[in-house]
């Protein structure tokens, strides 16, 4: 992966900075550079969310890509912020933990490496509240 | 805007082709599918191809040209080849190109294909986790199979529908699959096999899921004015619909029901101005026993959460209510995932001309597809009609 790619999203893997449409009040994160409702009528700022959540539905990956083969099972969950938009990402628990409606705050660890001598990749994950 | 006929259909065997490189595949199919419609090279007017990822499967990108290269279709005519991507709907994709530009008036004969050749590549995990968001979910961790769980972890929680009905989707594909002679599995299974198989994704498990397989489908379209010149028995295209839906599953506006199939069913059944009852066989988009029971719910043949009751009951065998899969779907035959939209027309066209042999829906009249990219963000479905 080229330097390049890797920092621009720092902001939002590090530190959960999303956007808002000042028109319509709605909280993106992921972030999105156009509001998909009031479009270009639409007025886009960063938003930094609060990290708090519930989970929606959930998963455990058994059989994952190369990547994240050193860390199954792992408990994959989408999770609805208390700003009311939703992200995938792991729920660091046991499996038999995880149910739909557990509350989980954002945690910030690991996510893979570029092998053993690359980039390590962090960014969010989430663990029971 | 012209009617538009599929004049002759093409698919090759189905599996691990370990002896047959990209390239030969498309060849093999291509060529089946113009002899059956009875033209020569020089006749193709125009060639799309669909295929997902040809550059992380085998490294080759300019597939519509090396596929025309290969066709022999680059000496004489120069036939413009064009690839058509949208992960596991590049197929129905683009036979929807061919339609369109035969409807049009641009062009006369063309042939629409699929072709991906899956078994090359170290991780195939990783290429196929690039029809979801890369960046917001691949980044996360999440798998296909990862991604079709969370769809059954939310619908099993709001619908009945138990573990032993959704395993019968993949029983019923299996038993379809074990007529078809182009299915890379023609085994029967049972529920147990199912259930006992290894946890893939929770609750998802390895019978659960669509292998992954080699294999190309090729088919050629006409106007429907012209379409007696080649072929006794052409199957007319009564509707072609796509729809889109936001590229991850999270942001979704209901996790269980995929909008963009809700809107591509609805706008292919006004076009075609008929009624779901109408359908004597549809092929949809099985990649997971969840995906098919998401799909004849989304698409209006039952309500919501009515599936599980139905796949109890039997009646999405050939021989029920509503033959789903007869080709033993993306399960069973097997999901090359750029030629399985081809695939579907491949099955649906063999049926309505009464050619399907063990497996044919007796006095089959009309068919539908239904063929879904990434988790549900590109849905394409097209009808058809003996004629």
């Amino acid at each position: 992966m080229t330097v390049a790619r890797f920092w621009r999203k720092i902001p939002q893997r590090y530190n959960l900075i999303g956007t808002k449409c000042e028109t319509c009040q709605t909280v993106f994160f992921p972030p999105r550079t156009l509001c998909p409702d009031c479009r270009r009528d639409g007025k886009i700022v960063d938003h930094h969310c609060g990290g708090k959540g519930t989970v929606v539905t959930f998963t455990v990956v058994r059989t994952a890509s190369d990547q994240f083969s050193n860390l199954t099972p792992y408990v994959l969950a989408i999770i609805e912020l208390d700003e009311g938009c939703r992200l995938t990402s792991q729920v660091i628990c046991e499996p038999q933990e995880i149910f739909i409606g557990m509350k989980v705050k954002s945690v910030f660890r690991v996510i893979t490496e570029d092998g053993p001598s690359g980039i390590i990749h962090y960014g969010t994950k989430f663990v029971p509240v | 805007m012209r009617d538009v006929a599929v004049i002759g259909v093409g698919c090759t065997q189905f599996g691990e082709r370990w002896d047959t490189s990209f390239r030969e595949l498309f060849v093999e199919a291509g060529t089946l599918a113009i002899e059956d419609a009875g033209i020569g090279g020089e006749s193709i007017d125009a060639l799309y191809v669909g295929n997902m990822s040809a550059g992380r499967f085998v490294e080759q990108e300019h597939i519509g040209a090396l596929i025309a290269d290969y066709a022999g279709l680059t000496r004489a005519g120069h036939v413009p080849a064009t690839r058509v991507e949208a992960a596991c709907a590049s197929g129905g994709l683009a036979f929807r190109q061919a339609v369109l530009a035969v409807a049009s008036g641009m062009e006369d004969i063309v042939v629409a294909a699929g072709v991906e050749k899956m078994t090359d590549a170290g991780d195939s995990t990783d290429v196929l986790a690039a029809a979801a968001d890369r960046e917001w979910e691949g980044f996360a961790g999440a798998t296909f199979p990862g991604l079709y769980a969370m769809i059954a972890t939310d619908y099993m929680h709001r619908y009945p529908l138990t573990r032993e009905q959704l395993a019968m989707v993949a029983v019923k594909n299996h038993f379809h699959g074990s007529m078809n002679p182009l299915a890379q599995f023609q085994n029967e299974i049972r529920i147990d096999t199912v259930l006992r198989s290894t946890l893939v994704a929770d609750p998802l498990r390895l019978f659960d899921c669509s292998p992954v397989s080699d294999g190309s489908a090729a088919v050629v379209v006409a106007p429907l004015e012209r379409a007696r010149e080649f072929c006794d028995t052409p199957v007319t295209v009564i509707g072609t619909a796509q729809a889109s839906d936001t590229i991850a599953l999270h942001d979704r506006r209901d996790i269980s029901t995929l909008d963009a199939s809700v809107a591509a069913g609805n706008r292919v059944f006004e076009r075609a101005r008929i009624e779901r009852r109408d359908i004597d066989l549809v092929e949809v988009h099985d990649c997971f026993t969840i995906a098919e029971i998401c799909a004849v719910e989304d698409l209006g043949f039952l309500k919501k959460g009515e599936a599980g009751r139905f796949y109890e009951e039997g009646q999405a065998y050939i021989g029920g209510e509503l033959p789903v899969n007869t080709s033993g779907g993306l399960k069973a035959c097997g999901h090359p995932v750029g030629a399985t939209g081809i695939k579907q027309v491949y099955e649906v066209v063999t049926q309505l001309r009464g050619e399907a042999g063990r497996r044919q829906v007796d006095g089959a009249e009309i068919g539908m597809t239904q063929n879904v990219g990434g988790s549900g963000a590109t849905v394409v479905c097209h009808l058809f009609r003996r004629t």
